[in-house]
């Protein structure tokens, strides 16, 4: 399975034209998985070619030498995304996302989706996709992170800001009523009136302007939401096993 | 009479002094009567005797005064220990110094011993008080309803492993070692301990082994402990029920055959399985029995209740005819009945099965604290310096060595590791209670001549966890600086997030195609949302998803609050008086009138003579049902539903509270504060011009059309219930008072006096459209 992933490595590499930027890209999505030797994967990508070698190479000397990645869930990342990509298009659509049923079913789905496209965008290639997953990646409180390096995907505030975005379609930086109505619908779907759901959103409105003694405006912004997650373990829920 | 004296200058404090004369008092009237029918204390000869009394009686004369005190004896006896329980239980609170040192089971356990010593120096006989037939007929199923019933179920699931790891493994774990380790004792030892073979001490360790649920309760519940911690230790003294059931049985039968083959085992491990599902299996079925029954109780409001307890007391008490676990039946019957008949039930008997079950579970725990006592200085004890410290000693040895290692595997699973601190608090939270004495108690004199051993050693290890831990671990917690139980007080924002948090969840183990635990919890709430529901909840409530479900309780809860606090200076007038009628508040009548007679002065316009009238008919109307008193229903109950939607509207008008002040001054009116609805009355009646801005006269059918037709859709779910009328009649009633901001745009001032509202309803019909801005009454008001 690892030769599948160098594999794409390489088709990668290949296909964006050698883009270092888009490189370092893929790198620091790959450092959000920092816990395994780095030496692994490297070692047999820089077998590949020659010409690649001397890319990797003038990038390790720029602090990326943190490349690492525990291969084995990241292997499995990459066999779950060759899945979803029915056609070998080395990258994802939204009906390929869509095709999976659960995820039809899933009230919010939709969002989930589209917070795997950054806007603008029509696919989302594997590292993006590993980026976005490493948000629910779970790590060790304790482990001490050098502080020249960027904050990990699965800091706390990262996760909130992750949830908030998905909240904050327009991305103005708050979740206007509109918006949290939206949300409130596609949860609750068909079975309560409009009536109740306004009153809902006003109320959590109202409570998170309340709570956070800020702006009264009719929206709630980031630290309002923050505050009222305060209580939620937001490392312990935004874990999944899998991703360990 | 000395001992009494002694006892009670012992204590410095007057009130417990005072205390103690109660008891004492109480006591001389249970034990005079005793010494007088000078009986056997055998309730069944006491039945005879009785009839043999009355026979008698016959043929004397006719007695003018008869004294048959054999014929009451018995609850009479059972009334006054439950009121000697109770009154303790005041008394430890009234005494605020003595609750915050010493916990609640500890005091408890000193007054049994004293009354147990007490009794016995009166007479001879103690009434065998901790009888296990009572204990876990009558005692036991109440605490374990309670608990079972307001499991927290999220933290419970979460956990489900790591509390099945401490009950199964755990308590299999404690049974041999401390059973294993006290037979080797035994037989270096060179007294008499060496005749205990190594079944009877598999036996003690089995009963020993398990923590109390009751007694974890007790001490846990005073120490706020955070939920996770609280979660698995109580889940583990759960769980482990269906453990100790099986290895007792497994052990006493082996014990009196002497001889145990590989098929045992294997047979135990089957029965533990069968012993733990059986009673889960049982536990289910009842409560979906007691959920299905709920669901036609709409016209019988007054038993309601009942069948909560009634279901899941039969649901203990099938369990434990087949041996199975009773209490996790319990549990079971508990946690699934609760959700659908919180659905279907009113309010009010969802507060009295609450009530009614913290209220049984409180006197069922105090009892078993003084009964522990009583039985204490009432049994025989054999005491053996080294059976009795080494079962302490190996206790605490195993539970810790049981725990660090446990835990050692859990970690590698868990997603939250547990850290030493949790370790400890784990360790030193496994409690021994009442369950080991009871269980002990039942062993048979004939095969275990060692029983008065095991019992002493027995109340030795309960005394030693409920004291010296019990005692310490409060200080312990502080010390360590354990992470305490946050405000359980949950916002709506939470609880968005946290079910869009779930969501998102199940939708990135979808998409990485991991079928993990949100997965299983997202298609098991589809199965019950689409079939179990629709079966088990009365159909109109069914649909309620449970974001709606929990806002409305919260609602319900903070405008309970509000009007119990008198907060209502901060409501609109009419608030109070319609959630009190609600409420059957003792100032009903004047209440309801109240906001009548404020707004009919106001309307001095054309048609109000006709609002006047309907006005008055309806509150009339309304007094005289609340008035009415009827045996089957409770007065209020047709409002039910419509309370909460009342109560949601209010919210609304509280809402908009603090736009209000901008709102007033747009109006130019003098007054900037709210705070006196009887000054800003008498202002406006004053100079009612200030609001007067415009001609009125327009939107005066306005008025009405909000009075005559219930446009909203809360005014139909109103009529549903039972009284039609009633709910019309309170929609009515409601119509004038409440729905004003409903249907104005433009935030009112709930404040403010009921012409104010009407006033500014009328200026706002002449610049605004009218109804259709029904739904924008959120947005803010920018003038």
């Amino acid at each position: 399975m690892e030769t599948a992933l160098i594999k794409y490595l390489c088709r990668f590499i290949k296909n964006k034209n050698t883009k270092t930027d888009n490189l370092i890209l893929f790198r620091y999505s790959f450092t959000e998985w920092p816990d395994v030797k780095e030496s692994s994967i490297e070692a047999t990508f820089l077998q590949k070619s020659s010409r690649h070698r001397l890319m990797l190479s003038s990038l390790t000397q720029s602090a990326v030498l943190c490349v690492s990645v525990s291969s084995s869930h990241l292997l499995r990342l990459y066999e779950r995304f060759e899945s979803l990509d029915r056609e070998n298009r080395g990258h994802l659509r939204k009906e390929d996302f869509q095709a999976v049923r659960e995820l039809s079913m899933n009230p919010v789905g939709d969002r989930i989706i589209g917070s795997f496209f950054s806007p603008g965008q029509e696919t989302v290639d594997f590292p993006s996709f590993v980026q976005v997953l490493a948000h629910f990646r779970h790590t060790e409180n304790d482990r001490i992170r050098d502080g020249a390096q960027k904050e990990p995907a699965n800091s706390t505030a990262r996760r909130l800001k992750f949830v908030f975005q998905l909240y904050d379609q327009d991305r103005d930086g708050k979740i206007s009523r509109a918006e949290l109505l939206q949300v409130l619908r596609e949860m609750l779907g068909m079975q309560v009136t409009e009536e109740q759901l306004q009153s809902i959103a006003e109320r959590a409105i109202q409570e998170a302007n309340q709570e956070a003694n800020q702006d009264k405006d009719d929206a709630i912004s980031f630290d309002e939401f923050r505050k009222s997650m305060e209580k939620v373990n937001i490392d312990h829920k935004m874990s999944i096993r899998f991703l360990e | 009479m000395p001992s009494r004296t002694g006892a009670g200058s012992g204590r410095s404090l007057p009130e417990f002094g005072l205390l103690l004369l109660v008891i004492f008092v109480l006591l001389e009237g249970s034990l005079l009567p005793l010494g007088a029918a000078s009986s056997t204390s055998k309730s069944c000869e006491e039945a005879k005797q009785g009839h043999t009394e009355v026979h008698n009686f016959t043929k004397k004369a006719f007695p003018v005064l008869g004294v048959d005190y054999g014929h009451i004896k018995n609850p009479f006896e059972i009334s006054l220990w439950v009121l000697l329980a109770c009154l303790m239980k005041l008394g430890f609170h009234l005494i605020p110094r003595l609750s915050s040192i010493v916990p609640e089971s500890c005091l408890l356990i000193v007054v049994g011993l004293l009354v147990g010593g007490l009794i016995k120096l009166a007479r001879e006989e103690v009434p065998p008080v901790l009888d296990s037939k009572f204990f876990f007929l009558y005692l036991l199923p109440p605490i374990i309803l309670d608990a079972g019933y307001f499991l927290p179920i999220r933290p419970f699931m979460e956990n489900l492993g790591t509390i099945l790891m401490f009950a199964v493994i755990g308590t299999l774990w404690n049974a041999f070692f401390i059973g294993g380790l006290l037979y080797g004792i035994c037989q270096i030892s060179n007294s008499d301990l060496t005749a205990i073979g190594i079944l009877p001490c598999l036996l003690f360790g089995s009963i020993i082994s398990a923590v109390d649920p009751v007694a974890v309760l007790a001490v846990f519940e005073e120490i706020h402990i955070n939920e996770l911690l609280h979660i698995l230790v109580f889940g583990e003294s759960l769980l482990n029920d269906a453990v100790t059931v099986v290895l007792y049985h497994l052990f006493e039968e082996f014990s009196v055959d002497g001889s145990v083959t590989v098929l045992d085992g294997i047979l135990g491990v089957i029965s533990f399985l069968v012993v733990a599902l059986g009673g889960v299996l049982f536990g289910a079925m009842y409560g979906f029995l007691a959920a299905l029954t709920s669901r036609f109780t709409s016209h019988t409001r007054v038993i309601e209740p009942l069948f909560a307890f009634l279901y899941s007391y039969m649901a203990y008490l099938s369990a434990e005819v087949f041996h199975l676990s009773g209490i996790m039946a319990l549990i079971a019957c508990g946690a699934v009945m609760r959700p659908y008949i919180e659905a279907n039930i009113s309010h009010k008997s969802h507060t009295t099965i609450k009530y009614f079950l913290k209220m049984l579970s409180s006197v069922s725990e105090t009892l078993i604290f003084i009964f522990l006592g009583v039985a204490t200085v009432d049994g025989r004890h054999s005491w053996n310096w080294i059976f009795v410290t080494m079962s302490v000693v190996l206790c605490l040895v195993a539970r810790v060595i049981g725990v660090v290692g446990l835990t050692f595997i859990i970690n590698k699973f868990r997603i939250v590791k547990l850290t030493t601190k949790d370790q400890f608090i784990i360790a030193y939270g496994g409690l021994r209670g009442a369950i080991a004495f009871s269980l002990g108690f039942l062993l048979k004199e004939d095969h275990f001549h060692m029983r008065d051993m095991f019992l002493t050693a027995i109340i030795t290890v309960i005394f030693f966890t409920v004291f010296v831990q019990g005692m310490t671990i409060k200080p312990l917690v502080e010390l360590l600086a354990v992470k305490k139980k946050q405000e359980a007080k949950r916002s709506i924002n939470e609880e968005i997030h946290t079910q869009f948090l779930d969501h998102l969840l199940t939708g990135i183990e979808d998409i990485c195609g991991h079928y993990g635990h949100h997965h299983w919890k997202d298609k098991l709430n589809r199965f019950n949302k689409k079939y179990v529901k629709k079966f088990l909840i009365v159909s109109e409530r069914s649909k309620e998803p449970q974001l709606i479900a929990f806002y409305h309780k919260m609602e319900m809860k903070q405008a309970i609050q509000l009007v119990e606090s008198g907060g209502g200076s901060k409501l609109p007038s009419a608030v109070p008086s319609t959630v009190s009628m609600q409420n059957i508040q003792p100032k009903n009548p004047p209440a309801t009138t109240k906001p009548a007679e404020r707004v009919l002065p106001q309307l001095s316009k054309g048609r109000e003579e006709e609002i006047r009238k309907i006005l008055r008919s309806n509150l009339q109307r309304t007094r005289q049902r609340l008035h009415s008193y009827n045996r089957h229903t409770l007065v209020a109950d047709p409002y039910e539903d419509g309370f909460s939607d009342l109560i949601l509207k209010k919210q609304r008008m509280m809402a908009i509270d603090k736009k209000i002040k901008e709102m007033t001054n747009y109006l130019t009116v003098p007054a900037a504060a709210p705070d006196s609805p009887t000054m800003v009355r008498a202002r406006l009646a004053s100079d009612p011009q200030s609001y007067n801005m415009k001609p009125v006269s327009g939107g005066v059918p306005t008025i009405q059309v909000d009075l005559a037709s219930p446009q909203s859709p809360d005014s139909v779910r109103l009529l549903d219930e039972l009284g039609e009328a009633d709910g019309k009649e309170q929609e009515k009633d409601q119509g004038l008072t409440m729905k004003l901001p409903g249907g104005s745009s433009r935030p009112n001032k709930p404040g403010e006096t009921e012409n104010t509202r009407e006033q500014q309803k009328l200026t706002r019909c002449l610049s605004d459209p009218g109804p259709s801005a029904d739904e924008d009454e959120d947005e803010p008001f920018l003038p």
